[in-house]
């Protein structure tokens, strides 16, 4: 499971945490990916997992998109940039949550069956269910293609620079909106991958979004912002704290050991484990 | 400078004065419960955001995770109520005094933290409460507490015949967070809380116990906070964890400041005046389908006037205020 956190974080590791911008709509992005993959299925009965590179391809228009038209204008605020980049992106998420209520109804929606669905692979006696599996899979995928982005190509270093001084980034011809609705696509697409990952073995519904995206941000921060191994980190520890809390504590208080490890972690290092911000 | 800043200040006092005895006399007029019910929710709202812009606004730490302090003014007034006969006016001060403490000793640690890493801290200790009090059996767990009817009364804060006295507490809290704001903003705390705001470092170099005047904010804002939650309680008769503790509660209690005006004195009860109306209004005309119209256009809204007004509507005042200046 702390793999999947890795993967549902790896997005918001890259927007959040490399370019420094807020965004509060994250777990709806989640929710908007799951349901492309759950319509995907419903009429075109292509199973999730192929489905995938399509939802990851359409939430990278999305979040490009969502970018150009509102976060870029979000960016511009020269006073509390801070809070004016939490609250658009805040009334995103309301809007987002809005619009799949009333064009896909608050129902909870599931797809009942397809290829890993339910299915069950033994490892040396221990039994894995093969959806977590394959979602562990890709988001180990995801993090080391995304490491390597980062860190070997012109685009990655453009992102860095970009955040660092959109001024000096500017004087040597790099235009930041296009790198930044670049990065935002990137984001939004492997947030796709993690949607149409999780639309095997969860409920699909409007609100789905929001129990992941707290999670999602105690990875980020807990690892340390501006570092994509540190998000990787993060995914794993919080999936292992939650596993041993959820043994030692009541199921209905399983978060509230992600939330210590969180706080703990930060009051001994303020930057998160890897952080360098 | 100094005389216009003391011209400025009478000014804000008179307005604030002659405000607050027109709201007043608004209950004479209007007699809809409906529209009363908004009104107290309109007034409730302002306060909280008055409080949460004295340690947001003011003093810079931007905490999205105040529904605690509200969660523990509810239910100390609530539990002290039903459990012990305690009267609500005293749980009321439990709850806020408590609350103080609580701020003060989670702002040991937190205080350290910077940005991301402070405001993320702040919606997790938020979380953590939510989910320990959805957990605690003797505290209703996530059922709840039902304050009992004892009829009508000012010692026990309780009334269901009218809405009046709610109309007018809430409105007395108003003008109290108001003033308390009003008056730290000229005081030794309100420079300080600017300048740690502004710059830590220098504030720090130029004499400014950065740590103490950040566990003040903190603990003032806590206290109102509590109290707003305590009225609440008594207000609605009825808590669960949910409904006093959730996120969306930090959100609500931050909203009005950040579309008003962040830090500034009139930006909550401007962004609570026409925020928490609409909110009420839109929910209850086009939100009945339960299809989420409600929804877009709330979230459009505040889109829009962050977008075009990122230092809140205050701004807009200012602004042609400064013009009437040139000319």
């Amino acid at each position: 499971m702390g793999l999947l956190y890795g993967l549902i974080a790896v997005g918001l590791a890259l927007i959040f945490g490399l370019m420094d911008v807020t965004n509060f709509a994250h777990g709806e992005f989640l929710m908007i990916a799951m349901y492309v993959s759950f319509f995907l299925f419903t009429f075109f009965a292509i199973d999730p997992l192929l489905s995938a590179p399509l939802v990851a391809a359409a939430m990278f228009v999305f979040g490009a998109v969502i970018y150009l038209l509102i976060v870029r204008f979000a960016m511009r605020a020269k006073t509390n940039a801070g809070m004016v980049q939490i609250f658009t992106t805040f009334g995103l998420a309301i809007v987002l949550r809005g619009l799949a209520q009333f064009f896909f109804t608050p129902d909870y929606r599931s797809i009942p069956q397809s290829w890993l669905g339910g299915k069950t692979i033994s490892f040396a006696g221990i039994f894995l269910p093969e959806p977590q599996l394959v979602g562990a899979l890709v988001s180990i995928a995801a993090f080391a293609g995304l490491y390597f982005f980062i860190h070997r190509t012109d685009f990655g270093r453009a992102l860095e620079a970009t955040r660092e001084d959109p001024g000096a980034v500017a004087l040597v011809g790099i235009d930041k909106n296009r790198v930044f609705a670049f990065g935002w696509g990137l984001g939004a697409g492997l947030v796709g991958l993690a949607g149409a990952i999780m639309a095997v073995f969860f409920y699909i519904y409007p609100d789905v979004g929001a129990s992941f995206a707290l999670i999602a941000y105690v990875t980020v921060a807990l690892g340390g912002f501006g570092s994509v191994f540190g998000a990787f980190a993060g995914g794993i520890i919080v999936g292992l704290v939650e596993a041993m809390t959820a043994l030692m504590l009541p199921p209905s208080l399983k978060s509230v050991g992600i939330y210590a490890v969180y706080l703990l972690v930060v009051f001994i290092r303020p930057r998160g484990l890897f952080g360098s911000m | 400078m100094d005389k216009n800043f003391a011209a400025r200040r009478r000014r804000d006092l008179i307005i604030a004065a002659v405000l607050a005895a027109l709201a007043a006399l608004v209950p004479l007029f209007v007699k809809d419960v409906y529209v009363q019910n908004i009104l107290i929710l309109t007034l409730m709202y302002a306060a909280l955001s008055q409080s949460w812009n004295i340690l947001s606004g003011y003093c810079g730490q931007i905490s999205l995770g105040h529904a605690l302090y509200f969660g523990i003014g509810a239910y100390t007034t609530e539990l002290l109520f039903t459990k012990f006969g305690v009267l609500p006016w005293f749980g009321m001060l439990a709850g806020g005094m408590i609350a103080a403490v609580i701020a003060m000793a989670l702002g040991y640690p937190f205080f350290r933290l910077r940005g991301h890493y402070f405001v993320i801290a702040t919606i997790v200790i938020a979380e953590i409460g939510l989910l320990l009090f959805q957990n605690w059996e003797w505290a209703g767990a996530a059922m709840g507490i039902t304050v009992p009817v004892r009829g009508d009364s000012w010692l026990k804060f309780q009334f269901l015949r009218s809405k009046l006295p709610y109309f007018y507490f809430a409105l007395a809290l108003c003008c109290l967070a108001w003033f308390v704001t009003w008056w730290l903003e000229d005081s030794k705390w309100g420079f300080w809380w600017r300048a740690v705001k502004d710059n830590p470092e220098a504030a720090e170099s130029l004499g400014v116990v950065v740590f103490n005047s950040k566990m003040g904010a903190a603990a003032v804002s806590a206290f109102l906070v509590a109290i707003g939650g305590a009225f609440y309680a008594q207000f609605l008769a009825y808590i669960d964890p949910e409904s006093v503790m959730g996120f969306q509660f930090s959100l609500l209690m931050a909203l009005p400041a950040v579309l008003g005006g962040i830090g500034t004195l009139w930006g909550p009860v401007l962004g609570a005046a026409i925020l928490i109306p609409m909110t009420e209004l839109t929910r209850s005309f086009i939100g009945g389908s339960g299809r989420g119209v409600d929804l877009i256009v709330y979230g459009t809204l505040i889109v829009l006037i962050s977008l075009a007004l990122p230092q809140g509507l205050v701004s807009l005042f200012s602004r042609s205020k400064a013009k009437g200046a040139t000319r």
